[in-house]
Order: C-alpha cells, then structure tokens, then sequence
C-alpha cells in the first residue's frame, strides 16, 4: 500500500456503523412492498430542501449562500414500490413491527440491553436522499458486545431505520434519486471506535455481517448490507467513510484516511507556522479573468468550450445549470503558496480537498474542477497564461492561485468555499462524510452533521417493549456466530465452510437438519459444500424449500443406503422441489435392493474380465465395483456389493 | 403566569420515580438501569397522550429512548439547563419603495425554529423572527405581522372571523398594500368563504396561507407558501379574498384560489387544495404571476373596503344519506336551528319519508337551503319530479355553490334578516363567484389514474 505509517503511533482508531437491510415483506412506515427494485418510473416529483432555522442560526452570507447553492431534486417514482408516505405526502403509519421484532433479535445476538420503550427520531439529511429531509431512526438496544480476536468491542447501540434512495444522477444543480429502496426497514449496529488496523476493521465488518445473518430475518445481495466506517487519528477528527460496499475494501480506505489525517495535521502546524491561526488570517479573494481565457489551449476554460459541455451534458438553466453567465474566476490564496501541492492521501493533494468542496458546494462538477498554480497543465504558453492570472490577481511570491469555472454564482460560491476548507485546515481535521471509491481513494460528501440534527418524530408514537416480547424472541434465537463457529470447528468443520454457512442463510437449514435427526457435522458438509457444489454446476437448489432437504436426512436415517446416492437425489430434488420427496425416490426407485441384483453381478464380473490390462491390485475389483454400482447405488450398499464382487472375482480366478 | 410543572407530562410511577430521584424535566443525567447500563442525557417533558410507565431521555447522540421507570437504579444530575423558547431576531430591513403587507396570525405556525435538543417547534412570527427563517421576505416587502389569536389557537368559530375581519378592514384602512393571513389548512375554506362575505369591495388582495408539511421539516412547504401569497398580497392585481397554496405537489408554483369555491381535498398532500367548478385565478411563481382567469376585480387602492362582520352560528349541514331518518331536523327545528344547508345527491336530492319534516322545518320559519355532495355541478331540482316537490316544499337550490360555502353565507344572511324573501334573495344573489353562471369544461378535471392517456401526462410531469 501507498505510503506506510505505524497505526499505533498515529493512534488510529476505528468504528463500524454496518446498515443491514431486513427481510420483512412491507417497509418501515408504509405499506409498500419492501425490496422490489425497478429501472423505470411512471412519476417525478421536483423539491429543495430548506435548512431549517437553527441550522442557519443567524441570517448571514452563508445562510444565503446555501439557498443559492442548493440543489434541485426529482425524485423518480413507479406506483410498484411507493404511496404518497415516500413521497412526503402523507405522514408515517405505524411502524412496521416485524422490524422492531427484528432488531430486538440483533440486540439479542449481541447482548445488548434492549430499550423499555422505542422513540423515532428524525436525523436530518439535506442532500435529498429522504424526501422528507430526515430518516426516521430509533435505538432499539444499546450496550452490546462482540467477541473479538480474544477480546471485546464494544456494541454502542442497535437502531432501526428507514432506508434512503438510490442516486441517478447529479450533475450541477441537479440530483435525481430513484424511491424504490426508500422507506426499507434497516438495522443499523454502531460498534465503539476500538478497531485498530485496517485488517481489523475489514475482519469485524464479517464479523457483524454473520452476526446480521445469524438471525435468518436479513436481506442478502448486492446493497443489502452496506456500512459506514469511522476513522480518526490522533489529534484528527472522526470522518465517517459512507457506504462501503465491500468488507475488502476497507484496508485501503482505512489506510488511506489514517495518511490523509496525518497529513492534514501536520499541514496544520505548517499553517500555524506561517501564521494562520483563525479564520480572519485567511484571506483569499478573487477576480474574474475570463477575457485572460478566451483564446486559451484549454478549451474548457472559453466560452465555446462551455457552451459545448453545456450542450452536450442537456445542462437546462434552472435545473442543472447554475446562475450568472460564463466565468472564469482566479483566487488569491494569501500567503499560502506550497499548500495546494500539500500530500493528503497516497497520490493525492491538498488540492483534491478543495476539488471536493467545490464539486460539492458549488455544483462545479466538469472535470478537473480546479487549476492550481502548483500544477498547472503543460501546454505551450501555460506559463504566460499563469503569469497574466497573477498578474491579475496582484500576486506575491508566497500567494498560491486557483482557477475554476463556470456559471458566474457558483464560482463566487467555490471561492468561498475556498476559503472555508483552508479555515477548516487551521484547526487540522474537519468533521466529514466522505465517499469510498475501489482503489481506496475519497472523496468529499458533506459536512458531517453532529447530534444536532436529530430531534423526535412528532408523526410517530413511541413503541413500549415488554419484557414478554423481549423473553419470547430469545426463545427462539438461533445460535450466535460465535457459538456455531467454535461448535463447528471442534466437528471438524473447516472455518471457510462454517463462515460461508453463516453468511449465507445456511446455518438456518443445518440447524433444521440437526433436529429432524441428522449428524451435524454432515449436515454442515452437505449444506457448506455439497449444496454449494451443486449450485456451482447449475443446480437451481435454492429453489428447494428446506422441508425437502429435511425430509432427506429422515430418509437418510431410515435407509442409510440412500446417503450414497445425495447427488443424484440432490440433483433430482433440485429439478422438481415441489414434489413430496417420497415420490422422487420411488420415482427414481431407490431405497431398496432391487428383485435379483445379486445375479446381476454376475454378469458385471463377466464383463470387468474382458476389459483393460492393467494389473494393479484391487483394480479389477474397483473398476467391478464402480460398474455394477451405477445401477446400484442408492439401492445396496456398496459394502454389500463390494462383498459379493470379491467372492465372484476371487471364484473365476481374477483376483481375490 | 402559570408556574411550570418541574415534572411536565409525567404521571403515575414516572412521575413518582423522578421526583423520588430529585430530578425534573430539563435535569443533564447520568441515569442507570438494573441491566446496568448507563443512559446520559437531558430528561425530557413527556407527553400527556403517552403512558405512565416511562421515563424519556434524549441521549447525548441525539436519539431519544424511554426508560421503564421500574428499572432506574440511580440518577446523577449533571446540571439543569432549561430549553429557551425564543427565536434569534433581527430587524426585518425597511425598505420604502417595496409595499407594504400585513401578516394576520391565527394560530397554528407559518414558519417556525426547532430546538434540536429537546425537538420543541417554537412558532416564529414576529417580522424578526420570520426574517430570520426565510429571509426571500426582505426582498418582496415591507412586513408587518399581527398575531390575532393565540398561538396555540387553531379551534376557528364564528366569533373568530369577526375579529378577523375586522383587523384585516383596520389593516386596509391604515395603508396595507395587501393583507396575508396565516391559518390551519383545515378549516382554511371556511375562514375563506366568510371572509368573502364579511370583507367586501377590498381594494387589495387578502391571502389565507398555511402549510401542509409543518416548517420543522427541510421538506416543508411553507416557507414557499409564504414567499408565493406575500408576493401576492404585494404585487397581484387581484382584490379578493384568496387562498394560496402548492399547485403541484413539487415546489414548483402556488396557486391563487378564489375563497368562496376551495376545498381541502386531501388529508395529507402538498397540493391539497383545489377550485371547484371553476379554474384558480392565477399561479404565483418565482418570476411573477401567470393569471388564468379574466374574471376578477382589480386591485385599486381608491376603492373603500366594507366590512360587515356578522353571524348566526344556528345553522347546520346535513349531509343527506339514504335512510336518513325525519326525526334529526325535527331535533334540528327543536333545538332552534334557523338555517339548513343540505348536501344532497345527485342534482340536490333527498328521499321522500324527509319531506314532511322538511315542511314542518320549513313553516316553523327554518331557512332550508340545497346544495350538492357532489362538490361540482349544480342543484338543478327541476329536472325531476322528486326535486320539483322539494321546490314545492320550500327548499330553495344554492346552484353551484359550495356546500361549506353556503352554511358560512347562511351564518353571515341570516344575521342580516329573517325575511324568508330576503334570505332567499341574498342567497340566491353571488357576492364572489360563490354562484357562477356557468361552468367551464375545465371546472371539472379530475383526473383517473391508470388510463392510457393520465399515464403518459402523468410521466411527462413534475407532479
Ligand atoms: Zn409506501
């Protein structure tokens, strides 16, 4: 990996919020039908989101800023998966039971102390994911904990959700959600900050992930389960890694942010060497310079070339398109040339924060968003060009330069935001979401919002837990990953097998094995790899109802000659689930020695005679054997067969 | 001044616990339970709705969760720090060449501030406060804001829309270039029917607004329906009682509808209300007004406004069902009611075993008036035989008019005379287009979903 830091001397620390969809038929505060995605819509809806009055606290530049800047939002919408409540036209109905029931169950797994009465909050989202502007959330138990590599880490709460929507687009000043997920019923399980190696914060999403699907009652498949990664250093500040989708991904993404936070804090004490100590010290301002442009190799930074990009993105005033004609804008940083260049991330710079902020903020989104006079394009004649910006802009030696572009309005907004992320890099690490990508690299999503945001959800009552309803779940708890592991391990089971039965639903289907009867250790074999080898070779076996297989191991204990032939009754099985499996096996006459197979080896030893020349011992007696047992197996047992082979081989003289 | 409970909304065993524990409402505790958990947070008012049993805490990361107040084991207090109920203020900018509007308050919240640590909703009202939450107002005029009745007042009756009435012609009078009345949606139609009545030849436009998604909510819409009806007061050229709300459910344009034909037509939707058997008089947007009717009187500052603010709340609807027993208007003329709106079937029906009742109802001086439940078309009781009877009878039919729209004229005639002639007259004579001659095509569009064509329109639109 890029870069190299000893976690333990940067004093990273990291903390899981893993969001696991539920498996209940409707969602969480509505009647739709939970988890039927769709491509298309019948419907769309335009909105903004409007700070509410307290988070603007005063009427001032920046309260004016975010009205300029905000967002239109559609939000598609098919009558398949949601009603007026995803909408925002009609309050919550009550909440979904079943979901609760579920979370209780996470709790359970946990050890969590389950709250006596569950109130829904509101946690404020502005960036449109929630039509309503907030997801409702509510605790349902706090103070858990998960065994972990010898010791323990801490469980800080479980909490039930709705989910959000899924993005479509967002280009400029236009984002486009799609519905279909929104209002889902989610658990949300936070872990304390106590991962302290990226190999630990991907070992512990598993971890929690078999935790989620030890209760049978989860959704699996792609962004069923998602989570959110806490990361901080010492000195630095949480930043919250949202939406990793992949538990692989995470060393990387941890790794990544603990440099970039080092990186930051040491970009800070070079600031407050210089002398930046608060916001008034830094001063950046600006200038239009779109005439010093116009006849520029980079095309994007002419009217035409905007004109062109602006057609051919479809970009329409008042949607996508910002306000104010054309410009190019250069800042002035004051004072601080050599901090754009600054490392943040493995490959990445200071540069890249600001990029974010004003993709962000300003909806300045063409590629590459900013030039800056510590890298600027290689062209012939870049540095006349340069020179005339400094020029422009009166310039000293020590002043750094960034150019963006765009509608007038937004690059006044990106250069104030300019000069928010440098305020923001006097006080080292500020408070963010930011967004994961594959090769381990962030980028800016929003401020992270603090408690603040939350507040209680007038639309919905309070729900009261009973000691009953808490007592007749943990009644039927299944076993927690943890406990069938170990079980499993001292059964022989391999650790891949048992993960891949907990992960998959599996365990869920051994446990109904083991008690209609069936040895656990060949139950965990066959649900852990034979299934799974069937499903490999294109048996549809996760159409079979688990009574099938049920049935099966009943079979198997009655006729224990059945067990050698699963595969084909597997395979059987698989082709036609719904059938009681009695009539596959009369079907497919096994269970019983057929009328006169003794004779029949007769002829299978008169064969085996004739074919092959190789001499091995016991050869001839397998190749018999393995003749005789195609139509054999699952009727005799191949010990019989083997028994009677031998006496046949050894009377004609074969071998013996 | 009441002294505030130290234990808001707590009853029973919560109420016992707490003040067993010496801790009150806004109390900062470390609180534990029997499963030793510790919960830290503020303690927070309880609602008088929930039970008696639980404790409710908002937890330092911003959740709230209730604790059985069986299960505390011990309280530490931490501090005490109460929630101030007061919005940040600041002078709402004079600017003299912008006009002048009047924002009448009757309750229920326009635009409010969230206290994020208790998640109390504290109504913001005055110039200051409302600047402080959408700060567009600054830009459209000069604002001025009246608060009518309490805050907490949403219960509007007859005796309110006098008052009412009365402050929006002593507003007019002292310069207003447009008045603006905050109010519930609820009853927003009725407060707009009477209002055409009792304030009438207004030279300036009067505008009910309220909101459909409390502004507590990033997604509310009343920030938006502020902006539109201000704008209207100040700038639109129709001098008649409104109501401005969303047009589409988007936040995209309000509409203004005329007073005396609106109603609320969801429970629960942005774009809630709608003109009845006629076409709204204009969209209110960001760039101005689109005015989609002809027929409205101008805003002209010359003009004196008459108001004429009186009532006789002993009137009543009744909303005519098969099987509706003779006995409830007997019960009704008993009682000593004096008008009778009836919302009947079809072109203003009612059965036959009602009509001796309604004749009694009728000779005993009881005005009987018909209107129909169908909400468009007219009573048209000529054009059958059980209708010409109820003619007979001495039912007179409301043409057109609203049902709701006829009980609150009703109130407002009958206050005026008892005059059987007289009443009938002035019912029967349109003051605001509570009667109209006619009805355009257009007046009648609600849309089926699921056809063909609804679908594709549907697609095409910003809903
Ligand atoms: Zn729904």
């Amino acid at each position: 990996m890029a870069g190299s830091i000893d976690y333990r001397e940067a004093g990273l620390i990291a903390g899981l919020e893993v969001h696991q969809q539920l498996l209940t038929p409707n969602k969480m505060f509505c009647r739709c039908p939970a988890g039927l995605y769709t491509e298309t819509h019948d419907g769309e809806v335009l909105r903004h989101m409007r700070p509410t009055l307290s988070e603007l606290g005063e009427y001032d530049g920046t309260a004016l800023m975010e009205f300029k800047t905000k967002k239109n939002i559609v939000y598609l919408l098919h009558e398949d998966n949601v009603c007026t409540y995803e909408m925002d036209d009609t309050p919550p109905f009550l909440v979904n039971q079943q979901a609760v029931d579920i979370a209780i169950e996470q709790c359970l797994m946990l050890g969590c102390d389950i709250v006596d009465e569950v109130h829904i909050a509101r946690k404020q989202y502005l960036d449109g994911s929630i039509p309503t502007g907030f997801q409702r959330t509510a605790i349902v138990g706090v103070n858990g904990r998960l065994p972990f590599r010898g010791r323990t880490i801490s469980i800080t709460q479980v909490s039930v959700e709705e989910d959000s929507c899924r993005e479509v687009s967002d280009k400029g000043h236009l984002v486009v959600w799609r519905t279909d997920r929104l209002g889902m019923p989610l658990i949300e399980t936070v872990t304390g900050p106590d991962l302290l190696t990226p190999e630990e914060v991907e070992e512990a999403i598993l971890l929690v992930g078999r935790v989620c699907r030890s209760t049978g009652h989860v959704r699996v498949g792609i962004g069923a389960s998602r989570q959110d990664v806490n990361v901080s250093v010492r000195g630095g500040r949480r930043v919250e890694i949202k939406g990793v989708p992949k538990a692989s991904w995470a060393r990387r993404l941890v790794h990544g942010e603990a440099i970039r936070q080092v990186n930051l804090l040491k970009l800070k004490d070079e600031l407050i060497r210089r002398g930046f100590v608060d916001a008034r010290s830094i001063e950046v301002d600006s200038a239009d310079v779109t005439a010093l442009f116009t006849a520029s190799p980079l095309s994007f930074l002419t009217r035409e070339g905007w004109d062109r990009f602006v057609a051919g993105e479809k970009r329409r005033p008042g949607f996508e398109l910002g306000s104010g004609p054309f410009c190019v804008r250069a800042a002035r940083l004051k004072g601080l040339a050599g901090t754009l260049a600054w490392p943040t991330q493995p490959e990445l710079t200071f540069a890249h924060e600001l990029a974010g902020r004003i993709r962000v903020i300003a909806g300045l989104d063409q590629s590459p968003i900013l030039l800056h006079s510590e890298k600027w394009p290689d062209y012939s004649g870049w540095l006349a060009e340069l020179r005339k910006v400094r020029g422009r802009l009166r310039c000293g030696p020590d002043d750094a330069v960034v150019v963006v572009w765009g509608p007038d309005e937004d690059t006044r907004t990106a250069v104030a935001e300019i000069r928010l992320r440098y305020i923001d890099a006097v006080g080292g690490v500020p408070n963010e979401t930011r967004q994961p990508f594959e090769d381990g690299s962030t980028d800016f999503e929003r401020i992270l919002p603090g408690p603040d945001r939350m507040y209680p959800d007038t639309d919905s009552p309070p729900t009261r837990v009973t000691r009953e309803r808490v007592e007749g779940l943990r009644a039927s708890l299944p076993a927690r990953p943890w406990d069938r592991e170990a079980r499993w391990d001292a059964l022989g089971i391999p650790k891949n097998t048992a993960h891949f039965l907990i992960r998959r639903g599996g365990a869920t289907l051994v446990e109904k094995l083991v008690a209609a009867g069936a040895n656990e250790r060949d139950a965990g074999f066959f649900v852990g790899e034979k299934l799974k080898f069937l499903k490999r070779k294109g048996v549809p076996v996760e159409a079979v109802p688990h009574e099938r297989w049920v049935e099966m191991f009943r079979f198997f204990s009655q006729k224990p000659v059945l067990k050698e032939a699963w595969e084909r009754i597997a395979r059987e099985t698989g082709r036609r689930p719904l059938d009681p499996l009695e009539a596959t096996l009369s079907d497919l006459g096994l269970g019983d020695p057929p009328p006169a197979w003794r004779d029949s080896l007769l002829g299978v030893v008169a064969g085996a005679h004739t074919t092959g020349h190789d001499s091995s011992p016991g050869r001839l007696l397998r190749h018999a054997t393995g003749l005789a047992m195609r139509s054999l197996r699952g009727k005799v047992p191949a010990r019989d067969v083997i028994a009677i082979l031998e006496v046949l081989l050894s009377a004609t003289g074969g071998e013996a | 001044m009441s002294t505030v409970d130290p234990l808001k909304g707590y009853k029973g065993l919560a109420r016992e616990t707490l003040a067993r524990l010496g801790v009150r409402v806004w109390s900062e505790v470390e609180l534990t339970n029997d499963a030793g958990s510790v919960f830290t947070g503020v303690i927070l008012p309880r609602s008088e709705t929930f039970d008696d049993l639980h404790v409710v805490l908002k937890l330092k990361n911003g959740y709230n969760v209730g604790v059985h107040a069986s299960r505390i084991t011990g309280v530490v207090e931490t501090g005490y720090k109460e929630a101030v109920y007061k919005i940040p203020e600041k002078d709402f900018p004079a600017r003299p060449n912008l006009p002048k509007v009047t924002l009448l308050g009757t309750g229920g919240t326009i635009a409010s501030r969230l206290d994020y640590r208790t998640g109390a909703v504290i109504p913001a009202f005055s110039p200051g406060e409302l600047y402080g939450a959408v700060p567009e107002l600054a830009d459209i005029c000069n604002l001025t804001t009246k608060k009518i009745f309490g805050v907490f007042s949403e219960n509007m009756a007859m005796e309110n829309y006098v008052v009412l009435a009365r402050a929006i012609g002593d507003e007019i009078e002292a310069g207003a270039d447009g008045i603006v009345i905050g109010h519930g949606t609820d009853t927003m139609g009725h407060t707009a029917a009477i209002l055409s009545f009792m304030v009438q030849d207004t030279p300036v436009p009067i505008v009910l607004v309220g909101s459909q998604r409390s502004s507590d909510r990033p997604s509310s819409d009343a920030a938006l329906n502020l902006i539109h009806s201000v704008r209207a007061a100040a700038y639109c050229d129709i001098a008649e009682v409104m109501i401005c709300m969303f047009g589409p459910t988007s936040d995209r344009y309000g509409l203004l509808h005329r007073g005396t034909r609106c109603r609320k037509m969801h429970s629960s939707y942005r774009s809630t209300f709608r003109t009845i058997g006629d076409i709204p008089i204009a969209m209110v947007g960001r760039d101005g007004f689109t005015y989609l009717s002809r027929d409205f009187r101008k805003r002209d500052r010359s003009r004196k406004v008459q108001v004429d603010a009186v009532y006789d709340d002993r009137t009543t609807i009744l909303y005519y069902y098969p099987g509706m027993r003779p006995d409830l208007v007997d019960a009704l003329v008993e009682k000593g009611y004096r008008g009778i709106v009836i919302a009947g079937t079809g072109l203003g029906h009612i059965n036959k075993p009602l009509y001796p009742a309604i004749k009694r109802a009728v000779e005993a001086g009881v005005h009987v008036v018909m209107t129909v439940q169908t909400l468009w078309g007219f009573a048209q009781m000529y054009v059958y035989d059980t209708g010409r009877d109820l003619l007979d009878i001495g039912i007179v039919p409301l043409e057109n008019m609203l049902p709701e729209t006829a009980l609150m004229k009703l109130s407002w005639v009958l206050a005026h005379t008892d005059d059987r002639n007289e009443v009938m007259r002035m019912m029967r004579t349109p003051v605001s287009h509570e009667i109209t001659a006619r009805e355009p095509h257009n007046g009648y569009l609600i849309m089926q979903g699921g056809l063909p064509e609804t679908q594709e329109w549907i697609r095409g639109h910003w809903k």
